[in-house]
């Protein structure tokens, strides 16, 4: 099962890029970070069925990670549509030289 | 690997995968920002169900609690407070070129990933034997198999992800929060 578990989640993760490049809205440029890291943990539990409970345990800490990263990125975001009045990236760029 | 499993077996893990990247790609596809999320929790689920195949149940279970759960309502919460439920309100998808681009990435990541499976995963023979996991989950229960190697072996990862919440629970409240304008 690790040869497939492995091709799922690298599907997903290729998803999940795509979903990041094409994307204009924040929220969902957002969902698309949460869909890669979900592909990651599903590599890390594949992994965890021949190297021991390591990699369940690293999934958990991951998930702590990303819930803390949505909870800042989702502040950032509302942050941002206070200044901006938008959440379309097309329309952010204070960065661009 | 060797063994066979049970055609039981097999056919979910098939029947979630394919549910997953279905889910997925229709997640990354739809205009409306609800809809999107709504995809994104499908996806979720599904990969719970992988989780359960793959002998991580406690981890599956945590998956529909802390993700299909609490991040993706947190999710939905941001998108009614900022009003971002109507899909007309900015051209949503980008260009050809950018779509293009994209697609040629996320190709390249998965060919990558093809590549390595035929160079050659690591060695899965020597490492624990075949049934290790499920003699834990039957010995310790599906928790208490988690909860040894996280309170002995990586207890200060454990702690330190504690701190870790703390500081993005403060970050979140000051980064969100409103300025009154007579604050410099």
């Amino acid at each position: 099962m690790l040869a497939e578990a492995m091709a799922l989640s690298a599907v997903l993760f290729g998803i999940g890029i795509v979903g990041v490049l094409t994307r204009r809205n924040a929220i969902i440029i957002f969902m698309c970070v949460e869909l890669m890291l979900n592909a990651v943990n599903l590599s890390f539990i594949a992994f965890a069925q021949y190297y021991g409970m390591g990699g369940q345990v690293l999934v958990l800490l991951v998930m702590t990670v990303a819930a803390a990263e949505a909870a800042v990125g989702l502040a950032i975001i509302i942050s941002l549509f206070r200044h901006q009045k938008t959440v379309d990236l097309q329309n952010i760029n204070l960065l661009k030289g | 690997m060797g063994q066979h499993l049970p055609l039981f077996y097999q056919f979910h893990f098939y029947l979630f995968g394919v549910l997953a990247i279905v889910s997925a790609l229709t997640f990354i596809t739809r205009k409306s920002p609800v809809a999107s999320a709504l995809w994104l929790v499908v996806t979720l689920f599904a990969i719970a169900a992988e989780y359960v195949l793959l002998n991580a149940q406690f981890i599956g279970a945590l998956q529909i609690i802390v993700y299909a759960g609490a991040i993706m309502v947190v999710f939905l919460f941001v998108i009614m407070l900022l009003n971002l439920g109507d899909p007309k309100e900015f051209v949503e998808i980008r260009g050809t070129g950018a779509k293009l681009l994209a697609g040629l990435t996320g190709l390249a990541v998965i060919a990558e990933v093809g590549f390595l499976s035929i160079v050659g995963l690591p060695s899965t023979e020597h490492v624990v034997e075949f049934g290790y996991m499920d003699n834990l989950v039957v010995q310790y229960g599906a928790v208490g198999a988690l909860a040894k190697p996280l309170f002995r072996d990586y207890v200060l990862a454990f702690e330190l992800t504690a701190i870790l919440l703390l500081i993005a629970m403060i970050g979140a409240v000051v980064i969100g929060r409103k300025r009154s304008p007579d604050a410099s």
